[in-house]
């Protein structure tokens, strides 16, 4: 008779299951290494915590996208969600389209900060529930649909702005982008916060449970009366919010929402998911590991720019360190497995 | 080629295969089985599930090795390497899973990998289509050879692979239950053309459930039993008598295994009452078998065995009661209340419950922890109001069905499919007791399932019913309908085709049932 458990069950200490775990930390932790080897400005305060407000705002996207990848979906959408939820903001916090820096031309005209951020998130988190509900019920392809979204959100912004950037926010607004509480940046404070919002909802709710079964095996996930649909659509609803709460803090920050912001952010955003280890087959993955991924590409360009590589070689030195993360990382698992 | 041998020629075999037997680790699937099968004839394989027809046509197609044993084909030794070879050698096997490539045309599939070519190695579109036309005439087929292959039939889709063989000069082609999902006269018409290959002088081996058309079709018989040669059955003037090829197939003693559980007498009120369950045929599952007019009752406390072979409706009867798929018309009523449920989820609510056909496509999150994969169903029982996990009453639960039920883990953070069957099987039936459903649907519980843990299973299934759930258990192998259930509905072509008291049921009786069909008048 064979054992019911195998081997891998049983105990005993394995250094590659601890491993596989981290992987993609080690990887980090390998290259901060190297940088403060090599640059003695890295390993600063100051240079950390402006890695870790360069990361925030494709980061927020990411944790986002992190549900959507769990189903074994994609969404193409993000940058020019992203774009056009800022011009919203923008419109709404200045209460018209005009690009004035001088805010004494139409004092008063707007909103308000509260406002703006409102309008942001729900017209992310609008553009999400419809590509869902497209992606659902008409059974188009999230690739498909959210290519289309990408086309359509930057269409929207570029006619809704007439294709030149709205700027100039009050300084109640421009404190998301740019305060500080204590001496971590705002922008830094809403990522870490929304990640450990995230990782509490994935691991401990019966939501997160139905993402990764959904992911898993969606026919399974369905016979065991999960709502696969309304699981589905509320992770597109989630990534829009955040692409919504990403456009209000970038706009905060730059003081301007611009109709081309956030171009090509899609794929950094998608790479930051997969370094981290959440698989694009869905089901396997997690915030902890999107965090570690965002963090690893923020590092790796601002370690490079510290070097004074040429910003062609940085490009890549990106793409191939990106391959090796995520192959370092299969191959611990297939350690881990054998 | 076409002349009549006559009986005292010493015909050599064109297929003669000796002692083979195939091992996996630990189990023998094939014990030491013998055949043989001669140009121009049909040798029916016949077999209860389990016993052991698909390793040995996995072997003579290719897809597996033996463990030990010899074969011979057309009088020289044949180990294929792989299912091309198996091919190149002469031997075509046509699955249930039939094997063409639904998006490329007929021609295209035809000529897969050899095209005919002209100059410069480019394909000869004109040339292929004309051959592929006066192939398919062989087969009495007049398609467009343009036509993509899933605008076609099952029956079509059968020729053009039948075709396909042919024009490999295949000189044996084996068919894998090829008439489960066709009509009537698409069986007839099938037929024929395997009438016309035997007089051709090409060889069949005709594998299926369908003891009928194994009698009226087959030259010779092979029976395997629990992998093991049950015997060989010769048509000596007219058929071989169907009685007589049951009683090869189940020619043993109830096994040990099996020993019937005392009776039990406690069925309560009727549960699940079915009435007219009639379905459609969905686009997208163009091969479903459709219900027709289906009428059952379940009470509380018992367990009904639902006996059918693959294409009868069974596992269609219980996707339409759980809301899976969608019903035309008939009524579903629970402890008397009309009930409609249009998805899974509404039929969780409701307290039905379904343990799938197919573990690993239906029902296990493989990658995830035995944790998730028992509460899935159950998530709104084991969390608060806000939608927060309650672990201590997850893992408390977990704990108590992992003792019961004596499911052997490590630790319920252990992933899914590092678990041997029976344990999985044993961590999906708690998953549905988490909900304590009121009525329990389980297809095939035990496929899969290594003999010892059968019997657990089993055994939790008597407990269940004793408990007052009301189970409707689905099961091919009837040894196991025989020894779990209180009574029995046999299943044919989507018709309920017989009930009776399990205590009066034969596997003989039942299989008559099953694999028959049912004429008005018939004497049982």
């Amino acid at each position: 008779m064979t054992s019911p458990v195998t081997q891998r069950g049983r105990g005993g200490f394995d250094l590659f299951r601890v491993l596989k775990q981290f992987g993609p930390l080690l990887f980090l932790f390998a290259l901060m290494l190297v940088f403060a080897i090599t640059n003695e400005n890295f390993l600063t305060q100051l240079n950390l915590f402006n890695v870790a407000r360069q990361i925030s705002i494709t980061g927020l996207i990411a944790l986002g996208m992190t549900f959507v990848i769990l189903t074994a979906g994609i969404d193409l959408s993000v940058g020019s969600l992203l774009a056009f939820c800022g011009m919203v903001a923008a419109v709404v916090a200045k209460g018209g389209t005009a690009n004035t820096l001088s805010l004494s031309s139409n004092a008063g005209a707007g909103y308000g900060w509260g406002a703006a951020l409102l309008a942001a998130v729900v017209v992310g988190t609008a553009a999400g529930f419809v590509q869902g509900l497209v992606i659902t019920r008409l059974r188009v392809p999230p690739f498909v649909v959210t290519l289309g979204g990408l086309t359509i959100f930057r269409g929207l912004t570029l006619t809704l702005s007439g294709g030149g950037p709205i700027s100039g926010f009050t300084p109640g607004m421009r404190w998301f982008g740019t305060g500080l509480v204590g001496p971590v940046p705002v922008p830094v404070l809403i990522f870490g916060l929304a990640a450990l919002l995230c990782h509490v909802v994935l691991r401990y709710t019966r939501f997160g449970r139905a993402v990764y079964a959904v992911g898993g095996n969606a026919e399974a996930a369905r016979l065991s009366g999960v709502r696969v649909d309304r699981v589905l659509v509320s992770v597109y609803m989630i990534v829009g919010f955040f692409s919504g709460l990403a456009a209000f803090v970038l706009a905060a920050r730059l003081n301007s929402a611009e109709a081309v912001a956030g171009i090509g952010y899609e794929l950094t955003v998608i790479s930051a998911v997969v370094i981290g280890g959440t698989s694009l087959f869905g089901g396997i993955g997690g915030v902890g590991g999107t965090v570690v991924g965002a963090a690893l590409i923020g590092v790796l360009v601002n370690g490079l720019v510290l070097n004074n590589i040429s910003s062609y070689t940085q490009q890549v030195t990106i793409g191939l360190i990106l391959i090796a993360a995520v192959a370092f990382d299969r191959w611990l698992k297939a350690r881990a497995r054998a | 080629m076409t002349g009549q041998l006559a009986a005292d020629t010493p015909v050599p075999p064109l297929l003669d295969v000796v002692g083979l037997t195939k091992r996996f680790s630990g189990v023998t699937a094939l014990d030491n089985v013998s055949l043989d099968v001669r140009a121009g004839e049909i040798l029916g394989l016949l077999g209860e599930n389990g016993a052991g027809k698909s390793t040995l046509l996995k072997i003579l197609s290719g897809a597996q090795s033996a463990s030990s044993g010899s074969i011979s084909f057309a009088g020289r030794p044949y180990a294929p390497a792989g299912p091309d070879a198996a091919r190149q050698a002469g031997i075509v096997t046509i699955y249930q899973e039939l094997s063409l490539i639904p998006t490329l045309s007929v021609a295209e599939n035809i000529f897969v990998n050899r095209a005919p070519t002209g100059p410069f190695g480019l394909i000869d579109w004109r040339r292929m289509r004309r051959q592929a036309r006066d192939i398919l005439a062989r087969v009495n087929l007049s398609l467009d050879p343009e036509t993509p292959v899933s605008a076609l039939s099952v029956a079509e889709q059968q020729l053009v692979e039948i075709a396909r063989a042919l024009s490999l000069e295949s000189r044996l082609i084996i068919m894998d239950e090829p008439t489960s999902a066709l009509t009537e006269t698409e069986v007839q018409q099938l037929f024929g053309i395997m009438e016309m290959l035997r007089r051709d002088g090409v060889a069949i081996m005709f594998v299926t459930h369908r003891l009928e058309e194994a009698s009226s079709m087959c030259d010779r018989m092979t029976v395997l039993r629990d992998g093991r040669l049950a015997g060989h059955l010769l048509r000596d003037g007219g058929r071989v008598p169907v009685p007589r090829i049951i009683e090869k197939m189940v020619g043993r003693a109830a096994s040990e295994l099996y020993a019937r559980p005392t009776r039990r007498d406690n069925a309560g009120a009727v549960r699940l009452s079915v009435r007219g369950l009639r379905t459609v045929r969905a686009a997208d599952a163009p091969h479903a078998v459709v219900l027709d007019g289906i009428d059952l009752d379940l009470r509380a406390g018992e367990i009904l065995g639902l006996a059918g072979l693959v294409g009868s409706g069974r596992t269609e009867l219980a996707r339409a009661v759980f809301g899976a798929d969608p019903i035309a018309s008939g009524t579903i009523r629970l402890d008397g209340q009309l009930i409609a449920p249009m998805s899974p989820a509404d039929a969780c609510a409701l307290g039905i419950g379904l343990v799938p056909e197919d573990r690993k496509q239906q029902a296990i999150f493989a990658m995830l922890p035995i944790r998730q994969n028992f509460s899935i169903a159950a998530l709104d029982l084991f969390s608060d109001g806000l939608g927060v996990m309650r672990p201590g009453r997850e893992g408390a639960a977990l704990a108590g069905y992992r003792k019961a039920m004596s499911i052997r883990m490590s630790s319920p953070e252990q992933a899914i499919d590092g678990l041997s069957g029976g344990n999985q099987q044993k961590v999906i039936l708690a998953r549905w007791l988490a909900r304590d459903p009121k009525v329990l649907i389980v297809d095939e519980p035990t496929r899969g399932v290594d003999v010892g843990a059968k019997t657990e299973v089993h055994q939790i299934l008597v407990q269940l019913a004793e408990r007052g759930i009301a189970i409707l258990m689905i099961s091919s192998e009837l040894p196991e309908v025989l020894s779990v259930s209180d009574r029995i509905i046999t299943m044919r072509q989507g018709r309920i085709t017989g009930e009776m008291p399990a205590i009066e049921a034969t596997e003989e009786s039942l299989m008559a049932l099953m694999a028959l069909e049912a004429r008005p008048g018939d004497p049982q």
